[in-house]
């Protein structure tokens, strides 16, 4: 009789009550998305490179290496050179390396040299490989294989002609030595949807007739003669290695830092994204620290509202004390309301938080990489939708203690 | 003792030491099925006189016993409990909830009186039958309580201050907002029922002319001295 009553006198006051509902999953939802972005963007993040133990560059920072090797951001402060590199692949911890040449660009995008290895050794989300969606890896020296992001946003597709540009932002183009696309990788969601990839020798080959950077005036090696040249890389970026046994990571790791000829930087990639993560990280900490302060803000919102509808229902309780309910009754019934609205306001605000993700998860992914998981509610979620019940049963005891005191103190006198 | 549903004694109140209201009521008794008539300006102390008579206000000093309990002894919730088994208040006016419809307005008091629930078998029925009774349209509880007319949801009241038979009802000016014609009709209905159900009515107006219709008038300066 009481919840039915109290409903009906919800529904009375539909708008007023609607639009706090709806102001409240709003809120609700902006924190529930952003949780969601975070922690997806955590794993997208952290996803991004998966079962290779060690990775190999000049000396720089963890972080900084982490960036330009995987992620293809910013430069390498330098190179190492093809001996050092053979010097840990011999190594007999070592089980497996795959070298990264990178430096030239195509319209934007990085490209990369590297061998075929890279293709069975390249691991993202948790052991996933990569797989070639059309054509077939480099069989020619100037073929090259196109990331899916590329692919899509330049619109080529197989045997498109293409040439790469030295340097990343530079006019000065290979154009003498054409590449052709031979196969389009599939999705990934990482850095690699957004890498053009050749092999070493092409990368070694566009740069016979170059020196320090620029093209050396008058010298054009015909590309039958280049393609008789041993084209063996002298520098590479960096590398990525597998190890043996997990046991030796930090020996091997030790020794390529301490190596003598060559100053060389081996990081753990799971150490080393996890501390990318922490500088990332600071901007999805304030959103959700905006997104809690919205949700506070509208919970003072639904105590005001309360508030302002207290002299109206003042009435109303007036009308309940004298059919014997007492003050606690009627506190009761306000905080009802105040449950009833939270509980509405989060079954609104799930509605809206998957209704929007599944439109909003295509685009995201494309755009970001970033790939949402529409799921089912977690835990996390649960505990956040109880302390929000309990944050809006507190607030509304403002307004329902004076409730209390207004059908204590009103007696019989009905306020107009 | 038995003969007095309401039974005041010495009774002192007042708001706040400072308050310029204080009211003293030395002594104050109706009679079990009398229809007593409460004569006073407004800012007379009726309302505040009905209050304590609820049991919404307590006395600083005295006794109030209404049916036989002195209720100003009892905690508050009992207070409510035996305020909902006894009394039927009709307002002067927003007598209802107005969301919701006539019957479950009607109905109420029973939801918070076993003793009052216990003397209705069917409480939609009993409900229905008081409109009739009231001349309410036939179709009353397809109305939200907002829909009637000022006329309509007095008699509503009176319906609601009536099911269960409480032994005392209490009513606050309620014909003050209906025009001189609904008065007479209001009022014909409300004895009418209220006869029927053997209760004690102690209403309040300002209006001399009801006298008429009442065992007894009472001017509400003979029943308390104001303490300024």
């Amino acid at each position: 009789m009481l919840l039915k009553l109290s409903l009906s006198s919800l529904y009375a006051r539909l708008v007023t009550v609607g639009m706090t509902v709806i102001a409240i999953s709003f809120s609700l939802m902006l924190y529930m998305s952003v949780e969601k972005l975070r922690t997806s963007a955590y794993t997208s993040f952290t996803d991004t490179i998966s079962q290779t133990d060690l990775i190999i560059g000049a000396r720089a920072s963890s972080v900084q290496l982490m960036l330009y090797s995987v992620f293809r951001i910013g430069n390498a402060t330098n190179n190492i050179t093809w001996e050092s590199y053979l010097d840990v692949v011999n190594k007999e911890e070592v089980d497996w390396a795959v070298p990264i040449s990178l430096g030239d660009s195509h319209k934007g995008f990085r490209v990369m040299g590297t061998n075929k290895d890279f293709f069975a050794r390249y691991k993202y989300r948790g052991g996933q490989s990569i797989n070639i969606d059309k054509g077939y890896l480099f069989e020619d020296l100037y073929d090259v294989v196109l990331g899916a992001g590329v692919a899509e946003k330049l619109g080529y597709d197989i045997d498109t002609p293409l040439i790469v540009a030295h340097g990343l932002q530079s006019f000065s183009e290979h154009d003498d030595q054409p590449f052709r696309v031979s196969g389009i990788l599939e999705k990934t969601g990482t850095p690699v949807d957004n890498t053009v990839i050749v092999s070493l020798a092409a990368i070694e080959a566009i740069h016979v007739d170059w020196s320090t950077g620029a093209k050396i005036p008058g010298q054009e090696t015909p590309i039958e003669e280049i393609r008789k040249m041993d084209l063996t890389p002298k520098n590479i970026t960096a590398a990525l290695i597998g190890v043996k046994s997990k046991l030796t990571i930090f020996n091997l790791q030790r020794w390529i830092n301490e190596y003598p000829e060559e100053a060389m930087t081996a990081i753990l990639p799971g150490a080393a994204l996890q501390e990318l993560w922490r500088v990332v990280g600071v901007v999805e900490n304030l959103l959700l620290g905006i997104s809690i302060v919205v949700i506070f803000t509208t919970l003072i919102g639904m105590t005001a509202i309360m508030f302002s509808s207290l002299s109206e229902r003042r009435r109303e309780m007036a009308i309940w004390r004298a059919m014997g309910a007492s003050p606690r009754t009627v506190v009761g019934l306000l905080m009802l309301e105040a449950i009833f609205i939270s509980v509405l306001s989060i079954l609104l605000s799930v509605i809206l938080l998957f209704f929007s993700l599944s439109i909003l998860q295509p685009w995201i992914d494309y755009n970001y990489g970033i790939l949402v998981n529409v799921e089912m509610l977690s835990l996390r979620d649960m505990y956040v939708f109880m302390t929000f019940i309990f944050a809006s049963i507190l607030v509304s005891l403002l307004p329902a203690i004076r409730a209390y005191w207004f059908s204590i103190n009103d007696g019989m006198t009905i306020k107009i | 003792m038995d003969e007095n549903i309401i039974k005041i004694d010495s009774v002192r109140f007042y708001w706040s030491k400072k308050s310029r209201f204080k009211i003293f009521v030395p002594n104050f008794e109706i009679n079990k099925g009398e229809k007593v008539l409460l004569l006073g300006e407004s800012g007379s102390g009726k309302t505040t006189l009905l209050s304590l008579i609820c049991g919404f206000l307590n006395p600083l000093s005295g006794s109030i016993s209404i049916n036989g309990s002195t209720i100003n002894k009892l905690s508050s919730k009992t207070k409510d409990e035996h305020r909902a088994d006894n009394i039927g208040i009709i307002f002067q006016q927003f007598n209802l909830l107005p969301y919701a419809n006539v019957i479950d307005n009607i109905v109420l008091p029973l939801y918070f009186s076993k003793v009052r629930s216990a003397n209705v078998t069917n409480q939609r029925e009993s409900a229905l039958n008081l409109c009739k009774q009231l001349r309410l349209p036939d179709d009353i509880d397809q109305y939200k309580a907002s829909s009637l007319s000022v006329g309509q949801q007095q008699r509503v009241a009176v319906a609601r201050a009536l099911i269960g038979n409480p032994s005392l009802v209490i009513a606050d000016e309620p014909t003050s907002s209906l025009d001189t014609d609904a008065q007479q009709i209001f009022l014909d209905l409300m004895f009418e029922q209220i006869s029927n159900n053997k209760s004690t009515l102690l209403m309040v107006s300002h209006d001399r002319s009801l006298a008429k219709r009442f065992d007894r008038l009472i001017d509400i300066n003979e029943v308390l001295t104001r303490e300024d």
